[in-house]
């Protein structure tokens, strides 16, 4: 028994331990400059200036938008199922938060004589395991409208599950023509994949359009944000809630926002792939940490660039009317992503 | 039928085209136009760092003149209370005591002068009526105030700085005007 216990890792253990909790600061942090930034694209797009007030360009915002949802009265409503109502942002922001666990953030940092990965879990079903996950974030919404006991809450929440069901399954089906070509559901070896020969976009142009109209309906995000609809159910899902309940689920979209980005990127995009440059070669040049921060800082870029395409979506296109919603998935999304499917699947056996 | 105006318009309901229905191009559109306003000069003016220039004619909050020596132009004739359609304007007069000539202008000064600035409409009738010269309105407009009372505005608020004493705060208050 002794030896098991000293025969363990430890400092395997305590690797991980700090990467997790390095992600999830990271997470968070970029979640709040999100906020930040959407409302400094959205003025920009709109002729503005955005918030520049609190500090210089309005870069302390985030922390005075944060100190004010602390302060707000907590107000749990009479008539609501109290468990679920708790339950329902932090399931929200759980669900946000695990998805990134099995993300390769850079190849692997060479410290203390040990390779230390920059993946929290390199599980060989690392697709599957973000499909899970994500689709348990429906029952943030789920909850939080079920509980409030308010009919524009149930409605809201009927809203997004029904969205997020139709749009995972064109998700899945732009997912498996890619598989079938990594032949891998590994998302570090996907990666090295796309490092050794191509980025994924380039043979997968379709598959990633439809992965990334899924991606922005998965995310509750304009121009599918129907379930939050501000003009027609008062806010959705989160009506009721108040306080830093209420900034779970605006902080859970952000970070939604923020891991299906890097998701995006690592499969289609390349991941932390340096463009334009072999990454082996340059590690014998320069060695293997330089090399390492300048993937971590690569994969961050093409972050950033999707999340602004999130936001400039969102200040650009008008919400879905529901029937087109569901037309968009059932109609067109599901046809083309069969058809991408099967296009990909006759190639890569014609190719053998 | 015929249409009543030239402007009239009849709206559109031809089916969509097959490049209409793909949605993607007019949304590539629609984006270009977003992104091509994040470069665009904005209007916006940083208001406390900086103003906008008022117009040499805006009629902002009353000042009650001095003449070249600091003394009082008004001689609290009422004619002033008598033009000013709001009614904001009260005054009570008062005689002028021997040894005062440094302080008032004229026999009769304005003991107190009081306008209203919720009830005044910034007409400028006032500084027509003033055969003194005493009153103008000034290139300030009116700041918040908690109260009522506060927006009741008495000769101390009124009364631009003597010139002799503190000509600094005289040309500021001045301004463009005069």
């Amino acid at each position: 028994m002794h030896l098991t216990l000293l025969a363990f890792d430890w400092a395997l253990l305590l690797e991980k331990a700090v990467l997790i909790l390095i992600i999830i600061s990271v997470s968070l942090l970029v979640a709040m400059y999100e906020t930040w930034g959407e409302r400094k694209v959205a003025a920009f797009m709109q002729d503005r200036r955005g918030p520049n007030r609190a500090g210089p360009g309005g870069i302390l915002q985030p922390l005075a938008d944060g100190l004010k949802l602390f302060m707000k009265e907590e107000i749990v409503p009479l008539s609501s199922s109290r468990f679920l109502f708790v339950l329902g942002p932090g399931l929200a922001m759980l669900t946000a938060m695990m998805t990134s666990a099995v993300v390769p953030w850079s190849s692997h940092f060479h410290l203390w004589g040990r390779d230390i990965s920059m993946q929290i879990a390199d599980v060989n079903i690392g697709i599957l395991y973000i499909f899970g996950v994500v689709s348990m974030g429906v029952y943030g919404i789920m909850i939080g409208g079920w509980a409030s006991n308010n009919k524009f809450s149930l409605l809201a929440a009927i809203r997004g599950a029904s969205q997020i069901i139709s749009y995972e399954l064109a998700m899945g089906l732009s997912i498996i023509a890619l598989l079938m070509i990594s032949g891998s559901l590994s998302l570090r070896t996907i990666v090295e994949q796309q490092q050794a020969h191509y980025y994924y976009v380039l043979v997968q142009p379709l598959g990633f359009l439809i992965f990334l109209i899924c991606a922005f309906a998965e995310c509750n995000r304009t121009p599918f944000d129907l379930s939050e609809a501000e003009s027609e159910l008062n806010m959705g899902y989160h009506l009721e809630y108040s306080s830093m309940k209420l900034g779970f689920y605006l902080f859970a979209e952000y970070v939604n926002m923020f891991v299906s980005s890097a998701v995006m990127a690592t499969l289609y995009w390349g991941g932390y792939d340096i463009p334009f440059v072999n990454d082996a070669t340059l590690a014998q040049h320069i060695g293997q940490n330089p090399v390492a921060i300048l993937q971590i800082v690569s994969l961050f870029a093409k972050i950033i660039i999707f999340i602004f395409f999130f936001m400039w979506v969102r200040w650009t296109i008008p919400r879905f009317r529901y029937d087109q919603l569901m037309k968009l998935g059932w109609h067109v999304l599901i046809p083309l992503a069969l058809f991408n499917m099967l296009a990909t699947g006759a190639i890569v056996l014609w190719r053998g | 039928m015929q249409p009543l105006t030239s402007r009239a318009k009849a709206v559109d309901r031809k089916p969509m085209t097959m490049w209409e229905k793909m949605y993607l191009p007019a949304i590539a559109k629609g984006m270009s136009i977003t992104f091509g306003h994040m470069f665009k000069k904005k209007p916006t003016v940083n208001y406390p760092e900086k103003q906008r220039p008022f117009s040499p004619v805006f009629r902002g909050l009353h000042v009650l003149n001095r003449d070249e020596q600091g003394r009082e132009r008004c001689t609290a004739c009422g004619l002033c209370a008598v033009a000013c359609p709001a009614e904001a304007i009260t005054m009570e007069a008062a005689e002028r005591l021997p040894g005062e000539e440094n302080l008032y202008r004229e026999e009769k000064y304005a003991a107190k002068y009081e306008i209203n600035m919720l009830r005044c409409i910034f007409c400028g009738l006032c500084e027509e009526a003033c055969p003194k010269d005493a009153i103008y309105l000034s290139e300030t407009f009116a700041p918040s105030n908690y109260t009522r009372k506060g927006f009741i505005y008495g000769k101390d608020e009124l009364l631009i700085p003597d010139p002799v004493t503190q000509p600094e705060e005289y040309a500021k208050a001045k301004g463009q005007r005069h």
